[in-house]
């Protein structure tokens, strides 16, 4: 417990300074939720590198949480959902059924390459679509996989801080 | 004669004509005449009891009615209060009988056996001498017994738990018989007043202690005597399991505290204190295997082993505290406990003829294979509800408010009783929360997996509502729960009146809308919780509304967006319980067995698993099981001796009439 | 009259503050692990937005879903209004009692565990079980330590355990108010949810207690249930300061500045033991279910202690 304690201490803050938010880059409908974004995240059928750098987001050294942006257990709980890959044929039903279960007002982020016109995976068989094929998408995230950087910035368009 | 004697009369009276009305009446008005008499039987009973519970008192000798001595009645406070709740269950149960009985009970016996269970019950705590008391008691113990089996012919646990019954009840009654008449036979005679009089050698009075105590105890279904309990009542109709669940078993009580408050007048610590132990044990046992229980009525049964054990450590107490003087705490412990007798059985009769109603309407006890009723049986879920509440001693239920009694009773026992208490009392105080806290998640496995959600069976999901009768039953049952939930204090002073009567002191417990402890700090107000509680939930609903957007709309079940979930899929009773198993694994001693079947092809494909889990009672096992098997092989053994043949049996009785000869030719 | 202010300046303070301290116990936690976090009046918009939100019935729940957030927060409000954080004198004395304010508790946990159970889904059941067993161990520990604490004042009204111990301040530092408070401050733990015990900020269903239950609330209702969860901690905190360390609460006869600075004092000794209880949780890891029981039971081993300390050495 020392040992962790010290740790503390030498450690100190990970997080890097909170860079000035990109202006002009709020999506309107989420004005409503007055900066608290609860945060449901869906791989519709990625490679899991999206995953990976979500995962960073939240981490310490982004810590996208400051700015009100949180990941929960349950759709019921969330006000966007996070999708993740091309929308595969078996998992286009769940998709639907999730956004169906999230509460209004609900938004929906496409994030990564393949959720927004399906990537590398473009044409693939068992692909249904992008996610806006199935979903209306309120915000997009390029990238393959996009930086932590870019998806703390996306969210902050959505928690409007 | 006064009023309390004259409608104590007309109850038996109206008792034995229903029973005339059950015998004779023709099948399609029987239930009709039969339920309408006992419920008046009973009303006039509860008015009995309520005036004499009001100081009225009464007493008759009939001396034709009995052999030898005649048969004694006494109506005083501590029978009234016992005579009134019997009236109030049987008024319950017997209108809720009137729509059961087309479920199969309406037979000529079962219809005239019940009114005259019914006046049994109402002579035993009027009963003033030795030989009264026992003929009721006996009486009491025949016809419900006669009542158990009604459903013998369709459900062979019925026969099994009919024997167990005779069997205990009888080795009770065994009991008091020897217990009382040692009494009686040290006494001037067999009255109740000659009794109280008496002065016993100390043996004697210990002697007759210990017996009656058994034979009560056994009757109050307490460790390790409950063990026909939880056989006898689940298998009775709901209404007799009602009356026997909610009546039956007050009379040990009342047993126990005429015997050894009363005519013994209190004891040496020590009686309390092993009633006391034997109350905490039955609490704590008989809460445990109810939390595990997956048939309903098994787990109301259990249930009222733990509150029977929970009155019990109010009585304990009560004694335990006289014998060290402080009458004032023996006064409050008192009170508790009555007043937890009277509030289990306005809880426990509505839990019954609730369960009864679901058995009715879905044709199980099986907890895992209920569920959704909320919407086909409203009534029923909303009063099963109500008494699940009560008896989970939650506010603003009924119980809570004798729970809370009988813990202030303990907890201020602490600076005045000595080291005997400071051992005794934390160790009560642990149990009675201990069993708070497991009846809570009792009834809330009850309520939320026997209710709510979906039907986990299709008999389940045709369930239909009661017929308006049953629904009025329980109806009344709940509407006195409520009553004694919101105004305790409507018969607290009563109660303390009567204690005050049989324990010299004042009484312990006042106030209308706080109730207020006399001698020690404390208080409390139902009624204050409750307006509380509601002003609380309309302020907030209110705000909700005041600032909430949208509306509430309908959606899917949150099934993680895959295929619909099935009623497969819903946490069951059994794994609901799993937890708490778990913790008490060491007690309860759940029973498993894996039968894992291989193909014919190769060992290692298997064609079926066979899992097969139990929770016996454990004291059964350990305590019962050895003796009936010893009783069975010396059984068995004697067969030897009478293989068939005259001659043997002829050369028997030559050998046993010799011997006799000889031993008097030698002694004499 | 002081009581009364008193009493409603408590419920205020209490809602208020509840989301507040929610919210300061997740930025001491984030600083901890080397984040910033979300800020101290996060909750505050969580709770705001989550009003906005629509709230869900899901097909096959009924009525009882739809109470239980209201039981749920109304028995905290209740709670709120009774117990002596502020003031000794409160307008409710019939349920300012120690084993009425447990049992209320205990009411809510219920009426949540019951709304768990009625989406008939396997994690409301889960968590519904999962609630009430723990639920059904605590109880012993939290009534014994009202006892050994109720024996020095010979009552378990709140308001009395309290004033005697304004009164007679040396009387906390005794063998049996510490005993009484660590196991007090077990239960606290166990009964709000926090880890070792149940982990307030999980995401994976199967090691959830309480968030389990709640997985189909969503808006309004998820909003009340979460506000009473912070309620709930917020009051058992303030209790446990009251009654372990009651310096500045306000008694019988006091003025309104009295009842002011007690204000500032409880807000004070909240945020001070919220920060603890958060900074606490760093160094630990959520206990196995199966391992709880022996936590508590040891909690009620010193509960059992304490009573017989209260005993013997009084
Ligand atoms: S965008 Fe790139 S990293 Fe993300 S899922 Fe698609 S291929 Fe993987």
């Amino acid at each position: 417990m020392i040992s962790l304690l010290r740790k503390m201490r030498k450690t100190g803050r990970v997080a890097e300074p909170a860079p000035e938010p990109a202006a002009g880059d709020t999506v309107p409908a989420a004005a409503e939720l007055g900066g608290s974004v609860q945060i449901r995240h869906i791989d519709a059928g990625s490679c899991n590198g999206c995953e990976v750098e979500i995962a960073s987001a939240f981490g310490p050294v982004y810590d996208a949480e400051r700015y009100g942006a949180r990941l929960v257990a349950s759709p019921r709980h969330a006000d966007a959902l996070l999708v993740t890959g091309p929308v595969t044929r078996n998992m286009e039903v769940a998709l639907r059924r999730t956004h169906e279960a999230v509460p209004e007002p609900r938004l929906v982020i496409a994030l990564g390459d393949c959720a927004r016109d399906c990537g590398v995976f473009a044409g693939a068989y068992g692909v249904a679509g992008a996610v806006k094929d199935v979903l209306p998408v309120d915000a997009e995230v390029p990238g393959c996989p996009p930086k932590p950087e870019a998806i703390v910035e996306a969210l902050r368009g959505l928690t409007g801080r | 004669m006064n009023a309390a004697g004259a409608s104590l009369l007309s109850a038996l009276g109206l008792c034995l004509v229903s029973a005339l009305a059950g015998a004779t009446a023709p099948r399609r008005v029987r239930p009709l005449l039969a339920g309408l008499g006992t419920a008046c039987a009973g009303a006039a009973a509860a008015a009995a009891g309520v005036a004499a519970l009001a100081g009225q008192s009464w007493s008759a000798w009939l001396p034709g009615v009995l052999p030898l001595a005649g048969a004694r009645l006494a109506l005083d406070p501590l029978g009234g209060m016992f005579v009134a709740v019997t009236g109030a269950v049987a008024v319950c149960a017997a209108v809720y009988g009137i729509g059961y009985a087309k479920h199969g009970v309406d037979g000529r016996v079962t219809q005239a056996t019940l009114p005259l269970f019914l006046g049994a019950m109402l002579l035993v705590p009027v009963a003033a001498s030795v030989s009264t008391l026992l003929v009721a008691w006996e009486l009491m113990a025949v016809t419900s017994l006669l009542l158990v089996l009604a459903e013998h012919a369709r459900r062979p646990a019925v026969a099994e738990a009919g024997l167990w019954y005779a069997v205990m009840t009888h080795l009770g009654f065994a009991a008091i018989v020897a217990g009382m008449a040692g009494f009686a036979a040290g006494a001037a005679g067999e009255s109740f007043e000659q009794l109280r009089a008496a002065t016993l050698s100390p043996a004697v009075r210990d002697a007759v202690f210990v017996a009656t105590l058994a034979g009560f105890a056994s009757k109050a279904g307490i460790v390790p005597l409950h063990v026909w309990l939880a056989r006898a009542h689940p298998e009775a109709p709901s209404p007799v399991s009602a009356l026997m669940s909610a009546a039956m078993v007050n009379m040990g009580v009342y047993g126990i505290v005429r015997v050894g408050l009363d005519l013994l007048r209190g004891g040496p610590s020590w009686w309390w204190l092993v009633v006391l132990a034997m109350g905490a044990l039955s609490a704590l046992f008989g809460i445990l295997q109810a939390a595990v229980a997956s048939d309903l009525k098994r787990l109301l049964g259990y249930s009222t082993t733990e509150n029977m054990g929970l009155v019990l450590i109010g009585v304990g107490a009560a004694g335990f505290f006289a014998s060290c003087g402080d009458k004032e705490l023996a006064g409050l412990a008192l009170v508790a406990a009555l007043l937890h007798v009277v509030n289990h059985a306005g809880f426990k009769t509505l839990l019954f003829l609730a369960a009864g109603s679901v058995l009715r309407a879905t044709g199980t006890r099986d907890l895992d294979a209920l569920g959704g009723l909320r919407g086909r049986m409203p009534y029923t879920t909303a009063l099963f509800a109500v008494g699940a509440l009560a008896a989970s001693a939650l506010p603003p239920g009924n119980g809570f408010v004798s729970e809370w009694l009988l813990l202030q009773s303990l907890i201020h026992a602490l600076p005045t009783s000595g080291v005997a208490g400071a051992v005794t009392m934390p160790p009560a105080v642990g149990v009675i929360a201990l069993s708070a806290g497991l009846a809570i998640a009792t009834f809330v496995k009850a309520f939320g997996v026997g209710f709510l959600a979906r039907a986990r069976t299709p008999a389940a999901g045709r369930a239909a509502e009661s017929p308006p009768t049953m629904i009025c039953g329980m109806a009344l049952a709940a509407a006195c729960c409520v009553a004694l939930a919101l105004a305790p204090a409507a018969v607290l002073p009563a109660l303390s009146h009567l204690v005050a009567v049989l324990l010299p002191g004042h009484e312990a417990v006042g106030g209308v809308v706080t109730l207020r402890l006399a001698d020690v700090q404390g208080t409390m107000s139902p009624l204050l919780i409750a307006a509380a509680l509601a002003v609380a939930a309309a302020l907030l609903l209110g705000s909700v509304r005041l600032v909430a957007r949208r509306a509430r709309r309908p959606a899917r079940l949150w099934d993680c967006g895959a295929g619909p979930m099935t009623p497969r899929m819903e946490y069951t009773a059994t794994s609901f319980a799993e937890p708490l198993q778990r913790v008490f694994d060491n007690v309860l001693a759940p029973e498993s067995d894996l039968a894992v079947t291989p193909t014919k092809e190769s060992a290692y494909l298997v064609e079926s698993i066979h899992y097969r889990a139990r929770i016996p009672d454990r004291i059964e096992r350990r305590l019962y099981d050895p003796v009936l098997a010893a009783a069975a092989s010396i059984g068995r053994g004697a067969t030897r001796l009478a293989n068939g043949s005259i001659h043997r049996y002829l050369a028997y009785g030559f050998y046993a009439l010799t011997g006799v000869l000889l031993v008097l030719a030698v002694v004499w | 009259m002081t009581g009364l202010v008193g009493a409603v300046a408590q419920v205020v303070v209490v809602a208020v503050g509840s989301p507040l301290l929610v919210g300061l116990m997740r930025k001491i936690r984030a600083r901890l692990e080397g984040r910033v976090g979300a800020g101290v009046l996060q909750t505050w918009r969580d709770l705001r937005k989550l009003c906005r939100k629509e709230a869900i019935s899901p097909h096959g729940t009924g009525w009882v879903f739809r109470m239980a957030p209201l039981v749920l927060a109304g028995t905290a409000l209740v709670v709120a209004s009774v117990v002596p954080l502020v003031t000794t004198q409160s307008p409710m004395d019939g349920v300012a009692d120690l084993f009425a304010v447990a049992a209320l508790l205990a009411l809510g946990s219920v009426a949540l565990a019951l709304g768990g159970l009625d989406t008939g889904t396997a994690f409301g059941g889960m968590g519904a079980s999962r609630e009430v067993t723990l639920l059904a161990l605590v109880e012993p520990t939290i009534l014994l330590s009202v006892f050994a604490l109720s024996v020095r004042v010979g009552s378990t009204n709140l308001g009395e355990i309290v004033t005697a111990a304004v009164h007679d301040p040396m009387a906390v530092i005794s063998p049996v108010s510490l005993l009484a408070a660590v196991a007090l401050g077990v239960v606290t733990i166990a009964e709000t949810g926090r880890i070792p015990v149940d982990n307030p900020s999980t995401h994976l269903e199967l090691t959830m207690i309480h968030e389990a239950m709640v997985l189909e609330y969503a808006g309004p209702d998820l909003a009340l249930i979460e506000w009473a969860s912070g309620m709930r901690l917020f009051v058992l905190l303030g209790l446990l300061a009251g009654l372990f360390a009651p310096w500045g609460i306000a008694t019988a006869g006091a003025g309104p500045v009295a009842v002011v600075l007690a204000l500032v004092v409880l807000v004070f000794k909240v945020a001070v033991l919220g920060a603890g209880l958060a900074a606490g949780e760093v160094f630990m890891a959520k206990l196995r279910l199966f391992r709880i029981p022996e936590l508590l039971a040891g909690s009620f081993m010193l509960a059992l202690l304490a009573v017989a300390a209260s005993y013997f050495l009084a």
